[in-house]
This record gives structure tokens, C-alpha cells and sequence, in this order.
């Protein structure tokens, strides 16, 4: 269980504080799948940064199974929009990184690196380096080296908001797969709200400034989606809901920003 | 919608002002405007300007001159095999037409005899070994030190709050400044000359080695600590070789200062080495020599910059 408890973010500017966060509860429940989305200033970020632990909370606490986050680790897996993947290292060495700190036999972990590359289609280009690959392919590498490390939960930082759109659809299918197989938590910021409807059984929407749960909606939407799924009327009505909500926010956004 | 207008109004839309050099409206402006009158009349006035001259189309591709273009391979072979003939043949005419003095100016041809002539008698080796030896000690000094400060001050903050003043304000003080200070306190044998390569390649290579630290992502840092890497484990697994193949191109920026000062240090003081032979060949006005010396610390200069490029090459495959 991943809990999120009056969790607030402050960064220091010139002319008093800027608050990204403030009071943000919320709990997901172990292999739950659940999409935050909201406009440009909601924060989506910084959420995901705090329950990495790559920034501390200024109020609240981020805790795992009832454990408070105090920095990064292995049981938090994370993956950047712009993939991250070594450019050094091949696909298999990429993947292997995190196993690699560990004490594992050298059999026992190409053996896992071989089963995530194959979750992930990646098996044929293992011994390509990141230069030779494109987008799409990168952030499978990213995805793939997450999950080896085989974390409680996955976070996704907009990971398919730089691909194509047909490359971003197969993304989608696969990372519903991957979690269908793995069974872990994900936790997915994105601003691609058919994204989140199509993703997640549960949609967060943040307002903004600061940024704050706004609804906290659940999907009801069949468990196995194939891209049709985003044709059926209650897909569209959802997608329509949230679209609205982020819209709202977003408007306000814009209207607090300077000119 | 009213975007497509604005953009037409403000004369971005190329159709919508082609159709408006034939006297017709934009195409769809008059139904859109329709639907939202307000805004568009906000955005400008009632028609765009519609003046502007054509310049002629540009000639950008299969030209020898143009600009960040491809130049066909023999061309390019032409123009690299005239970089060097040039030149040469120059000085080859040259040295005859001044031919007032006797060996005022010896052509390419008498240097390397007289470059023959000192390498049968083995002189010219030992003087090459002699200097490229010092390079050795001094640079090689100068490298491991620098590498690891470099990256010390371009992976952490503190570091850098900790040496970059100091390190910034001492590398504008030329290393040659020194050499009065370093023959007093070292005295005009060989720990005043590697003294002097150690300054002189020191505070640039650790300056640019943490620039070239500091140009790993913040992202891939990041990403490693999420996979469970300790502080150590991404210095040595993520931030080093990351940053490899700029740290190699620092040291091979920094190899050719420090090949030119080893001459300069030689040329003060020193009963060895390439820089020696010249100050001898000159007390003997033995011009050819100087040329021949020149001519071989041009040659080892090369070759040095080659075996970094091709290190640096095979390192940063990846790139």
C-alpha cells in the first residue's frame, strides 16, 4: 500500500515561497494501476519526485507498507519521459544496472535480464546500444530496467508524451501487459487524459496552484483493453468528464500567470 | 478555429496569402469569422498586408561552398592534399628565391637531410626521448591529479564552491610566469621543468574535466539511485563513464599546451631535449637543424593527438 498523506511542496523563490503541493492524501492499494492527471502547474512532478524520494515533502509524508519515504531506492521504480537509459551500455546492460549492484549469481541475473527483455519485445536488440534505437524502444528499455529490480511500485513520469501517436498506442498495450504480468503498482503522471482514462483504473486529477486532489475517480471500463476500448461510449463519457476538470483548472492557471 | 485565422491574419499562412495576391479572401477566413466575429477582429485589423517582395529561391545544396554541406570525396581529397603541398612547395620556392645569405632560409629538402643526419647519429632520438619523457611526468602528473578534482567539483556543489575560486583565478596566471620562481626553488634541473608541465596543464585540465562532468543528466543520476545505486556506485558507474570521452577530450586539448611549453622550458634551460638542440643549432647558426627539430616536434605533436583522438574515438563509440 502506498500512502500519500497531507503531503505538501514547497520551493523557495525570490518573493516568498511557491507552493507546488499542499495537502495531498492519497492511497494506493497494492497492484493498483492509477493515472494522475492534470494541467501544466498541478505539480505532477513533484508528487512523483516525493514518492521517489528524490525531494523531500515540506508538510506530510509519502509511506510504503506503512514505512515513511526518506530517499530513492530499488522498491520505487522510476521512469523519466526521456527514457534515461545509459547511452554507454548495451540494451542487456542497461536493463542489467540494477541487478547488477546487487549479489546475485551472474546466471541467476541474465536470467532475469532475459525475461524482462523478452516481457518488454526488446530480446532481439539486446546488444544494441541506446544511439541505434528510437523512442519508443528507449523507453522500453527504461520500463524494462525499472521492473527487473522488481519494485512495489512502478512510477511513471510521462513516459510515452514524447513518442508518435501509433508508437505511444503500442506503449499503452504494452505497459497494461506488463502490468497485468507483474502485478505491481503503477502510479502514472501524464496531461494525456485519454491516456489516463485508457490506463488506469482509477484517474487522480490535480488542481492547480497549488496543486491539490481535485477527484479522485474510479475507471469502469473492462480489465482487458484493446485500443476499441476507446470507442465505447463509456470511455467517451469519462474521457469527456476529466477532460472538462483539467480544462477548468487549467483556465485558472492561465489566468494566475503574469503577463 | 481561431487559431487558423489569427495565423492567417498575421500573414503566417502561406495559401491564405497566395490566394489574397489574387484577389480572392482567404479561403475559409469568411465563415470562421462568422462563427467567432469578436475574437477575430481582436486580433488585427480588417485584412492583413499583403506587400512583401519574393527574394530569388537560394542555392543551398550541391555547390562546393555551401554552407554545413557535404563536398564530394574527390574534391575533398584535392583540397586536403593541397593544404600540405601548398604550403610546402612555398617554402621550397621560397628558399631559393632568398638566397642572398647562404642558409638563411633552408628549403624542406635541407631540413631533412640535415634531419637525416642527426637521426643516424642517434642525437635526434635521445633529444625526442629526452622531451617526450619530461611530457610524461610532468602531464601524466598533471592528469592524475586534475581528473580526480575535476570530478569532485563537477559532481558535487560543495566541491566546486570549495575549488573553483581558487582554481579559476590561478589558471590565469601563465605557467611560464613561474619558470624564474621554479628554477630558484627546483634549480634548472629536470623537477623545475615537470614543476612547470604539472602548472601548465593542471588548472585547465581539472576545470575542464568537471565541465565535462557536469554534463551528465541530472535525469541519469536520478534514475541510478531509483535502481538502488549508492552515492560511490554512481561516481563510478554512471557519472565516469558518462563524462569519459569529454575527459579524454580535455586532456587531448590540454597534451598540445603542455607539448608546446616542454620546447618553451628547454629552450631556457637544459642540456637535453628537442628544445636544447635548438638553442645549440642556433649558438651554431645551423638553420637547417632548427627546421629539422621544428619539423620532428611538429611530427611527435601529431602523433600525440592522433593516438588520443583514436582512444577518445574507440571510448566514445556510444556517443
Amino acid at each position: 500500500m502506498l500512502e500519500l498523506a497531507s503531503l505538501g511542496k514547497e520551493f523557495p523563490r525570490r518573493g516568498g515561497p511557491v507552493k507546488a503541493l499542499e495537502g495531498v492524501d492519497l492511497s494506493v492499494p497494492d497492484g493498483q494501476f492509477v493515472c494522475v492527471v492534470g494541467a501544466s502547474g498541478s505539480g505532477k512532478s513533484t508528487l512523483l519526485s516525493l514518492v521517489a524520494g528524490l525531494a523531500r515533502p515540506t508538510t506530510g509524508e509519502v509511506r510504503l507498507d506503512g514505512v515513511p519515504v526518506t530517499g530513492p531506492g530499488p522498491d520505487r521504480g522510476l521512469v523519466f519521459q526521456q527514457g534515461a537509459v545509459y547511452p554507454w551500455r548495451t540494451v542487456e546492460r542497461n536493463v542489467a544496472f540494477g541487478l547488477e549492484l546487487l549479489p546475485l549469481p551472474r546466471a541467476e541475473r541474465e536470467r532475469r535480464v532475459a525475461w524482462y527483455l523478452a516481457e518488454t519485445g526488446l530480446t532481439a536488440l539486446r546488444h544494441a546500444l541506446p544511439k541505434q534505437l528510437s523512442g519508443g524502444q528507449r523507453q522500453r528499455v527504461a520500463i524494462a530496467r525499472a521492473l527487473a529490480c522488481e519494485p512495489e511500485v512502478l512510477l511513471l513520469d510521462e513516459p510515452f508524451g514524447a513518442l508518435d501517436v501509433q508508437t505511444k498506442e503500442d506503449m499503452q498495450l504494452l505497459i497494461r501487459r506488463v502490468w497485468q504480468d507483474t502485478g505491481t503498482t503503477v502510479l502514472m503522471v501524464t496531461h494525456d487524459v485519454e491516456e489516463a482514462v485508457f490506463l488506469g483504473q482509477r484517474v487522480v486529477v490535480l488542481a492547480s496552484d497549488p496543486g491539490r486532489v481535485a477527484a479522485d475517480l474510479p475507471v469502469n471500463l473492462p480489465a482487458e483493453r484493446e485500443l476499441s476500448v476507446k470507442r465505447l461510449p463509456d470511455f467517451l463519457a469519462m474521457r469527456a468528464q476529466v477532460e472538462d476538470l483539467v480544462r477548468t483548472y487549467h483556465r485558472r492557471h492561465q489566468e494566475k500567470q503574469p503577463v | 478555429m481561431s487559431e487558423r485565422v489569427g495565423a492567417a491574419a498575421s500573414g503566417l499562412g502561406r495559401p491564405a496569402v497566395d490566394a489574397g495576391r489574387r484577389g480572392e479572401p482567404p479561403p475559409s477566413a469568411p465563415h470562421e469569422r462568422a462563427d467567432q466575429p469578436a475574437e477575430a477582429a481582436a486580433v488585427a485589423g480588417p485584412a492583413p498586408p499583403r506587400s512583401l517582395p519574393r527574394r530569388r529561391p537560394v542555392r543551398a545544396t550541391g555547390r562546393l561552398w555551401g554552407i554545413r554541406t557535404p563536398v564530394p570525396r574527390g574534391a575533398r581529397w584535392t583540397l586536403m592534399a593541397l593544404s600540405v603541398t601548398v604550403p610546402l612547395v612555398g617554402w621550397q620556392v621560397l628558399s631559393i628565391v632568398i638566397d642572398g645569405r647562404p642558409d638563411y632560409l633552408p628549403g624542406p629538402v635541407d631540413a631533412v637531410s640535415a634531419g637525416v643526419e642527426m637521426a643516424r647519429s642517434g642525437q635526434l632520438l635521445t633529444d625526442a626521448w629526452a622531451t617526450v619523457a619530461r611530457v610524461l611526468q610532468g602531464f601524466g602528473l598533471a592528469v592524475l591529479v586534475s581528473v580526480p578534482l575535476g570530478i569532485l567539483m563537477g559532481s558535487f556543489p560543495a566541491g566546486q564552491a570549495l575549488l573553483e575560486p581558487l582554481v579559476g583565478l590561478l589558471r590565469y596566471l601563465p605557467a611560464s610566469a613561474f619558470i624564474p620562481l621554479l628554477i630558484i626553488w627546483l634549480g634548472l634541473g629536470e623537477p623545475s621543468k615537470v614543476a612547470l608541465l604539472f602548472l601548465a596543464a593542471f588548472f585547465f585540465n581539472t576545470l575542464m574535466t568537471a565541465d565535462a562532468v557536469r554534463q551528465v543528466p541530472l535525469s541519469l543520476v536520478d534514475v541510478s539511485y531509483t535502481l538502488g545505486a549508492r552515492r560511490g556506485e554512481v561516481l563510478r558507474k554512471v557519472i565516469v563513464p558518462y563524462a569519459l570521452p569529454g575527459m579524454i577530450d580535455s586532456i587531448r586539448v590540454n597534451a598540445a599546451a603542455s607539448w608546446s611549453f616542454v620546447v618553451v622550458a628547454e629552450l631556457i634551460a637544459s642540456e637535453s631535449g628537442l628544445g636544447y638542440r635548438i638553442v645549440r643549432a642556433q649558438r651554431f647558426n645551423q638553420i637547417d637543424r632548427i627546421f629539422a627539430v621544428l619539423v620532428v616536434i611538429a611530427l611527435i605533436g601529431l602523433t600525440i593527438d592522433l593516438l588520443l583522438r583514436l582512444t577518445r574515438d574507440r571510448v566514445g563509440r556510444w556517443v
